[in-house]
């Protein structure tokens, strides 16, 4: 089963962060990040821009409508994502909590998120799973 | 470039959706979902199940927490997402702008997110 | 080429400046990648023109040298950086083999319909761009004021009464925007084109309007922003005739005829049926005139095309007492289907009062008010406040002028609201 783990951030805070601090904070999720993709269970990663670079698109009268900035202002922010392959939503959870996101930045807003995929399609090529 | 679009809508009011109601929307994104494969720009597209289904895990003290829920409220929430290959941002809403969430579903709190990814790695076990 | 003595080229170059420095930004925008680089080549472009112009004489086509210049002095500076960074390289042999834009180019992905990259205006390029809608509202005015208008942050800053610090730093984040999500340096697409252009009105209107009739303060209009938005307008018709692009030009040229009328050398408030008409600019009046008749021709006009029919019925009566007012309720009728807004809804209700009766105009207003809408809009109240007192129920219209200064904030309208109620208090012998 697929499951999306959603990684969270506090933006502002993040960006405050002195080049000192950020490379601690880098040389603590190393290990971690390295112990996640030695499962071979990963399957997609993928870091995002800043909040402030997104764009929203909404119906208005049956036309999409573009404003600036995201949909929903939430306390903290969506910084990364990836797919992973579990058995079940235990396996999920175990290799969800294997994420620096579920272990550090406790002051910095860090959290995880696991969601079960009931559709998932990558390319053309790729049969529906 | 790749972009994270990020399909919202309140699901509460998809609850109450009468039947009729809901088939008519699952016409309307069956037909979306077609146009979007011929555009060619998706590399990736996947739909969520309901947040009540979410998990959220919390460092806490140095340990981390297990809650049941996702990470926070929200009057609207995510309910799929898609990953497009675009030239640049006008082509990105194009190509998602055909999704039903920028579209139809004005009363639902439907809407697309489009975010810049910066990094992105598809290892094999994807293809698969 | 002439060799001229050096002040006089001097002043050509300061002449060649103020009319095509945006222009040659433009350009340099589409060839270099970015806005930072091409205001940097610009400043780099006009000094070697200084050194040079008076030495070699004046080129043939000043804008071409310009370009070329500026965007030979951006590849030396980042060839010097390519030494350390060789994708500082590849930017500079890639900025070598882009055309110029004065010559033809075969159609690429950029340019959607095929044409030639040279024969579309950057500077059309660069308004879309400027407008796009990714970008924040406040963005949007404030980037295109600074890079089209060639307006300084401070003065952009003073007249929207911000800290040129805040607008310098909403001006730097809409660049990193651009850059960041990968706006692209285009013309939209025809099909795309019509939300686009209303997003590029928008924005002209509001810095027209920001101009004309400032949030608050104690001036009645600041003539500059004003100025600059028709500037824009003028430049919009120019490289793309569309018919709602001529109406708000219209319209923004119609209200600027009344600028003179509309204030009284004390800076009070003048309504416009008050005005003295003798200071009304007919030479605007006439170019906006003849902007709203083609834009109706076309049968594709919009909103500001309305507004602006309306504002040209104003502009052609002899005296207020000559006014067509059937002919605007009519156009009011049409306005308020194109755009059901409650401030049309609001014109639309007073126009019906001129022809059909205070009365007739006081129940729409009544409804207006009974839905709740514009409870904030002092002139939803000044309106109900002037039918009323046409219709003898002074203590109402003292009530409505009341609530109306409640939410008036600019000194003028204040002051105008603050002496209608005290003519309705001050009861002078043979008054009505």
């Amino acid at each position: 089963m697929k499951y999306l783990i959603l990684a969270y951030y506090h933006e502002k805070t993040f960006e405050k962060t002195s080049p000192e601090e950020m490379k601690a904070i880098v040389a603590q999720c190393e290990p971690l990040d390295q112990a996640l993709y030695a499962t071979g269970k990963m399957e997609m990663v993928a870091s995002l821009a800043a909040t402030k670079d997104t764009v929203s698109v909404r119906p208005r009268q049956g036309k999409p409508w573009v404003t600036d900035g995201p949909y929903v202002e939430t306390k903290e922010q969506l910084g990364s994502f990836f797919l992973i392959e579990a058995e079940d939503k235990n396996e999920a959870i175990r290799l969800a909590s294997m994420h620096p996101a579920a272990n550090l930045g406790e002051n910095m807003g860090w959290g995880i998120e696991i969601r079960p995929i009931e559709f998932c399609r990558a390319k053309e090529n790729a049969p529906p799973k | 470039m790749k972009y994270l679009c990020l399909a919202y809508g309140d699901e509460q009011k998809y609850a109450a959706m009468s039947k009729a109601e809901i088939e008519e929307m699952g016409v309307k994104c069956k037909s979306h979902d077609e146009e979007m494969r011929q555009g060619g720009h998706l590399a990736l597209i996947a739909s969520l199940a309901p947040t009540r289904s979410t998990t959220t895990l919390r460092p806490l003290n140095g340990k981390t927490v297990l809650f049941d829920g996702p990470y926070a409220e929200t009057k609207e929430q995510v309910g799929g997402f898609f990953i497009l290959e675009a030239r640049d941002l006008n082509e990105a809403i194009q190509a998602a702008s055909k999704h039903p969430a920028a579209r139809v579903g004005e009363k639902m709190g439907c809407a697309l997110e489009i975010r810049p990814i910066e990094f992105y790695e598809v290892t094999e076990a994807i293809q698969a | 080429m002439e060799k001229s003595d050096s002040a006089s080229v001097l002043a050509k170059v300061d002449e060649v400046y103020r009319l095509e420095s945006r222009r040659v930004l433009a350009t340099l925008i589409r060839l270099l990648g970015d806005f930072d680089l091409a205001e940097e080549a610009v400043h780099d472009a006009f000094r070697a023109a200084v050194e040079q112009w008076p030495k070699e004489g004046l080129p043939g086509n000043p804008r071409a040298w310009l370009v070329s210049a500026g965007r030979f002095k951006a590849i030396d500076g980042i060839r010097r950086r390519a030494r350390f960074d060789e994708s500082a390289a590849d930017l500079a042999r890639h900025w070598e083999g882009l055309a110029t834009g004065d010559e033809e180019t075969p159609a690429s992905p950029s340019s959607p319909g095929g044409e030639p990259q040279g024969l579309e205006d950057d500077r059309l390029r660069l308004i879309f761009t400027c407008c796009h809608p990714a970008l924040a509202p406040e963005a949007r005015i404030a980037l295109t004021l600074r890079e089209v208008c060639g307006l300084t942050t401070e003065a952009i800053a003073r007249a929207f009464l911000t800290e040129p610090s805040t607008l310098a730093q909403r001006i730097v984040r809409a660049k990193a925007k651009i850059r960041e999500a990968r706006i692209p340096y285009e013309v939209p697409a025809p099909d795309q084109r019509p939300e686009r252009l209303e997003a590029v009105l928008r924005v002209l209107y509001l810095a027209f309007n920001e101009g004309y009739s400032p949030s608050s303060g104690a001036e009645v209009a600041r003539a500059d922003l004003s100025g600059e938005a028709i500037r824009l307008g003028r430049l919009l018709v120019e490289l793309l005739p569309d018919p709602e692009a001529k109406g708000l030009l219209a319209l923004m040229l119609l209200h600027e005829s009344r600028r003179e009328a509309r204030a009284s050398d004390q800076g009070e408030l003048i309504l416009l049926e008050e005005q003295d008409r003798s200071r009304w600019n007919r030479g605007l009046i006439r170019e906006g005139s003849s902007l709203v008749e083609e834009a109706l021709l076309s049968r594709r006009f919009g909103p500001y095309t309305l507004q602006a029919a309306i504002s040209a019925v104003h502009a052609e009566a002899e005296t207020a007492e000559a006014t067509d007012w059937a002919q605007i309720a009519g156009l009011y009728d049409v306005l308020w289907r194109a755009d059901p807004s409650p401030i049309v809804e609001l014109n639309r209700a007073v126009a019906v009062a001129m022809r059909d009766g205070a009365e007739a105009g006081l129940s729409l207003l009544d409804d207006l008010m009974a839905r709740g809408l514009l409870a904030d809009y002092y002139l939803l109240h000044s309106a109900r406040a002037d039918l009323l007192r046409r219709l003898d129920r002074k203590v109402e219209a003292a009530e409505a002028y009341r609530l109306a200064l409640q939410s008036a904030r600019q000194e003028p309208e204040r002051r105008f609201l603050e002496k209608r109620l005290s003519q309705l208090e001050w009861k002078n012998p043979g008054e009505t």
